[in-house]
């Protein structure tokens, strides 16, 4: 489905992945944990391109994602979803018209299909009655839950969370997670930055662990929580677990 | 006081009261569109247009709008263009005001999240889409004061116009205190005109930033 193939990218003089080589096949569910500055962020951002990377490949479905391909942005804008740390939804729009706005002017559905699309999804994340709010009169969970909405409105192929629940309040947590382990049962394909171990041992298929801009291990949910090899992961999993 | 005279002379007041407008209305329709093109551009990955465009803005605001109106009045002719007068004065009033937009403008889409943009990215959103259904709605709310602002002090510098001898109020104005005699009532009234129309629009931006404080 995705394969990274030795990423290097630097901001300045500080280099943020060190030859980062990962594949992620149809309807795998990676997580990557590790600790913060580990450029976890920084490898998804580099995949749908909001980061350009110094040196490497990303082939999608066996397909070089090249920057540089005319309808580069289009095409990376509906293969890959992307979730983040801050929902960024448009606050100016409504709910509906937040999701919306991406299956009419770029997928260029007619407004019946849009319509059916929203409100399925919307459906689908428990929030089809706040259709016609404005993101600020909903809870961070709900905004999120509606940010992935407006990722899948897209229909990608694959789908990227960054750290998804980190800005949320502890008891709006769980809402989130769980539209995404829906999502997982589904067999969609996604890659997941988070701190939620729980969330990492349950869902995942695999789990990555990065420090310093590198992968470092990689393995089995079980594996890596009950037997990590490298003394990083270690350190790392005794630092979270005991929070 | 002898109010009269402004009776006498309401043709010709009214007069320069309609030429203020439309020089008004010109420069501040024409230069927001100049003003929200150059701030796209500015703030746009094209770097070649960057240079020649900051320079525009910096040389219309950071020099004085009575030279600039000498300049193409007189310059141009001097230099054997001939432009009547009218299109000269709403053509400097256009670059002026395009010029002080524009950085309204651009400080407005500066102020909006990365994040916003980086969502727009992501769902491979179109450069006008991106600009005209997420950028500039939102840019719009915080520069509308601003902008509403500059559009008041405009006004009230078409007046400069009548230097160059543009037939607008202050200028019909002139006229008729040179034949009636009477000063005094004649500019009193004429201020009474710019106040009427201003007083209403600073209210307006007072509501305004009043009620984006209070969200």
């Amino acid at each position: 489905m995705i394969s990274l193939r030795h990423l290097n990218k630097s901001f300045g003089s500080l280099q943020i992945l060190h030859n980062v080589s990962l594949h992620v096949g149809k309807g795998e569910v990676v997580v990557v944990i590790g600790p913060s500055g580990s450029g976890k962020s920084t490898m998804l951002r580099c995949i749908n391109q909001l980061e350009t990377m110094d040196s490497g490949e990303i082939y999608l479905d066996g397909q070089p994602l090249a920057a540089a391909h005319k309808n580069a942005a289009r095409k990376i804008g509906t293969e890959i979803g992307m979730v983040f740390q801050s929902f960024n939804l448009f606050p100016h729009l409504t709910v509906f018209q937040n999701i919306a706005l991406g299956p009419r002017h770029v997928r260029k559905l007619n407004q019946q299909q849009v319509k059916d699309i929203v409100e399925t999804l919307l459906a689908k994340v428990g929030l089809l009655d706040k259709k016609d709010r404005y993101p600020e009169q909903l809870s961070g969970g709900q905004q999120q839950r509606i940010a992935i909405a407006r990722a899948l409105a897209m229909q990608p192929k694959i789908m990227l969370f960054d750290e998804p629940t980190s800005a949320l309040d502890p008891e709006l947590v769980g809402e989130v997670l769980a539209v995404m382990k829906d999502l997982a049962k589904e067999g969609m394909t996604m890659i997941v930055v988070t701190h939620e171990m729980n969330f990492a041992r349950e869902v995942a298929d695999r789990i990555v662990v990065m420090a310093d801009g590198r992968i470092i291990e990689e393995g089995q949910p079980n594996d890596i929580f009950t037997a990590p090899q490298n003394p990083r992961t270690r350190e790392f999993l005794k630092a979270v677990i005991q929070e | 006081m002898d109010w009269s005279v402004i009776y006498e002379y309401r043709y010709l007041l009214w007069n320069g009261f309609i030429v203020t407008c439309k020089l008004s209305i010109t420069a501040i329709l024409l230069g927001t569109l100049a003003g929200i093109a150059v701030s796209m551009a500015r703030t746009s990955r094209i770097a070649w247009l960057k240079i020649p465009l900051t320079a525009y803005v910096q040389l219309f605001r950071g020099s004085p709008l009575l030279i600039q109106l000498f300049m193409f009045y007189f310059g141009l002719s001097y230099i054997g263009v001939n432009i009547d007068i009218f299109k000269a004065t709403a053509l400097v009033f256009t670059l002026y005001a395009g010029a002080y937009i524009s950085e309204i403008i651009k400080a407005g889409i500066e102020s909006i999240p990365k994040g916003q943009f980086e969502a727009a990215k992501a769902l491979g959103f179109s450069y006008v889409l991106l600009m005209f259904r997420i950028v500039l709605p939102q840019t719009l709310k915080v520069s509308l004061p601003p902008l509403i602002g500059f559009n008041l002090t405009l006004i009230k510098d078409s007046s400069i116009a009548s230097i160059v001898g543009y037939a607008e109020l202050l200028h019909q104005g002139k006229t008729i205190m040179n034949m009636s005699g009477k000063p005094f009532e004649v500019l009193l009234f004429i201020s009474l005109i710019y106040f009427v129309i201003c007083y209403p629009l600073s209210m307006f931006v007072a509501w305004m930033e009043r009620r984006i404080y209070i969200r």
